[in-house]
């Protein structure tokens, strides 16, 4: 399978990565290149075999665990927001979404 | 000091033939002479680093309520900038966050600072640990210490050479599809990709949850056994962390290698593999075929699909984990945007590099509706069928020998415009994490430019012990690993 210009416009807009015009081209190719490499599992027969999701699920029973519903984590608000590129008031602004 | 290893630093310093101060102020000033040339540091800060310092001083002396000293305690140790420290900015290797200082400490951290350990500073990495050879760091390529005009590996390569030039006497890294292995291998130390789950990941800066590993690089493997005593242990932080009893590393070390069954993959010696790496590694072979282990050929059926699916399984998984990169909690931020849709597609297009952007791309097309299956689900299978031949192998061998990598360092910009060439270059290094296996790679030898070569022992999950005794016999037998690089003098 390979993608044209206009798919991978389509990919950039799911992914919300800008491509601009100049570098689409490029990028296309690039991208072609590497599903080519890709392309080489569609000629294996996998029926019946169960995709391996975790990478122990072979070995070990599930370790995914689930811990108690409580609360564990104390309020660090103002912590984590002092990286944040804009906060006003505990809240994190963005650009308005509704007029 | 600068080559001496771990146990003899912790010795001197038990002796106290040198303070923790002194010996941290001796690798500041060598990469405070190095890294102009070799780049290995992204973020280094003297007055945070001697403070820790005085402090292991105190514990060892007795003094302070930090408890016992341990063999680590006062030894100065780089991490990789992928681990979140709440002391130094965490990068990652990125635009993205360049300015990024975490609220909080990754487990690893916490790990080595309990075990009062001084952090050196955070070495530079490829970004967000895409890349094989250090060349998409935000901060601009690590130089390999053998050869500066190489690249060290990746994407652990600031440790990975931090610890060749001796400006470190032992890193943390992590890897996913060969990140710690592969330089390791490239710049002549030795590092260590633990079974998954071993290691904590909380704090550790997602790439693809499935594959990701942290571990250690050092310059021996009694060295990565200690700082595997460190680094390892149930984290309930990090739902994939595994609930095990604690395990000493080092107990194996001692081992004897009379009737141990090395594995020989034909898929690792073919064709593809340079003549020196070859000539390297089979010497290494015969060593251990000297004293007393058997070999064996066993086959690995499927590895050359391996790097196929690595590239949809990881590009997938970072296609998720990043999306969190948005522009809105932490980071950067475009400064020039219409809506906020608009703000997200500018903020990630100036974030981030062109190998993240590409492996996003990817991700998004290989779990787009119509293409799951095709791809995702496809790969996930073929990921059993990779992990069902090592266990199919390790029924008739205990360790499994081959190369690293197929090649030496090659020179900086020589794959840097051909991803598919720069992955097909892990070939060696990605089935073991896709299984999720323990590998290790250790240096044993040189190629005719006078370049490391590293050998692969991979073992069965939660053989790190094994592994690392018969790394240490072979260790204690040669002296690749003693070597230190031309372009950084002793």
């Amino acid at each position: 399978m390979s993608l044209t210009p206009d798919q991978l416009q389509r990919i950039a807009l799911l992914a919300r990565i800008e491509v601009g015009a100049a570098e689409l081209p490029g990028v296309t190719d690039c991208l072609n290149g590497v599903l080519g490499l890709i392309d080489q599992l569609q000629a294996l027969d996998t029926r019946g075999i169960e995709p391996m999701s975790h990478p122990l699920d072979a070995h070990l029973p599930p370790p995914q665990r689930l811990r108690p519903d409580e609360v564990t984590e104390p309020d660090r608000r103002d912590a984590y927001q002092k990286g944040a590129p804009a906060v006003e008031g505990g809240l994190y602004l963005v650009p308005k979404v509704l007029e | 000091m600068l080559n001496s290893t771990l146990s003899q630093l912790s010795r001197a310093l038990a002796a106290k033939q040198i303070s923790s101060v002194e010996l941290t102020r001796l690798f500041l000033d060598r990469i405070g002479a190095l890294n102009g040339r070799l780049n290995t540091f992204i973020t280094v800060d003297e007055a945070h680093s001697l403070g820790q310092a005085r402090v292991a001083d105190e514990r060892r002396a007795g003094k302070g309520n930090a408890g016992s000293a341990g063999p680590l305690t006062g030894i100065p140790i780089a991490h990789k900038d992928i681990f979140c420290t709440r002391s130094l900015r965490t990068t990652c290797g990125s635009r993205m966050l360049a300015g990024y200082t975490s609220p909080f400490d990754a487990h690893v951290i916490e790990r080595f600072d309990a075990a009062g350990a001084v952090q050196l500073g955070k070495t530079n990495m490829d970004e967000f640990a895409m890349g094989s050879s250090n060349e998409t760091s935000h901060f601009g390529p690590v130089r390999n210490p053998w050869d500066a005009s190489r690249v060290p590996g990746g994407s652990s390569g600031g440790s990975a050479a931090a610890v060749a030039a001796r400006m470190a006497p032992a890193a943390t890294g992590t890897d996913t599809g060969g990140s710690i292995r592969q330089p390791a291998a490239l710049t002549g130390v030795s590092g260590l990709k633990p079974t998954y789950g071993l290691v904590s990941r909380y704090g550790m800066i997602a790439f693809a949850s499935s594959l990701d590993q942290g571990g250690p690089l050092a310059k021996s493997a009694e060295d990565l056994a200690l700082m595997m005593n460190a680094m390892a242990g149930f984290d309930a932080r990090d739902s994939t962390s595994l609930e095990r009893p604690s395990e000493d590393y080092c107990r194996s070390l001692a081992m004897d290698l009379k009737g141990m069954r090395i594995g020989l993959p034909g898929e690792y010696f073919g064709d593809g593999i340079e003549p020196g790496v070859r000539k390297a590694v089979e010497e290494a072979v015969r060593w251990f075929q000297g004293h007393g282990a058997r070999t064996v050929s066993i086959t690995l059926p499927n590895t050359g699909l391996a790097v196929p699916v690595y590239y949809v399984l990881a590009p997938a998984e970072a296609s998720s984990n990043l999306a969190r990169f948005d522009g809105v909690r932490y980071g950067h931020r475009a400064k020039d945007y219409v809506d906020l849709a608009d703000m997200y597609r500018r903020t990630r297009a100036e974030g981030f590099g062109t190998e993240v952007k590409r492996r996003i791309l990817i991700g998004t097309y290989v779990l787009s509706h119509g293409y799951y299956d095709a791809y995702y689900l496809k790969a996930q299978q073929v990921r059993r069928l990779i992990a069902k031949d090592f266990v199919d192998a390790f029924a008739r061998c205990d360790l499994i020998i081959g190369p690293t990598s197929p090649t030496t360092a090659f020179p900086l910009g020589a794959k840097a415009d051909d991803p598919v060439q720069m992955y097909l270059n892990d070939i060696f290094t990605i089935p073991a994490p896709l299984a999720g296996l323990p590998g290790l790679s250790i240096p044993c030898g040189f190629d005719a430019k006078g370049l490391p070569v590293g050998l692969q022992i991979m073992g069965n999950y939660f053989a790190e012990a094994q592994m690392l005794g018969a790394a240490h016999r072979y260790q204690q037998a040669t002296d690749w690993h003693l070597r230190a690089p031309g372009e950084a003098p002793l």
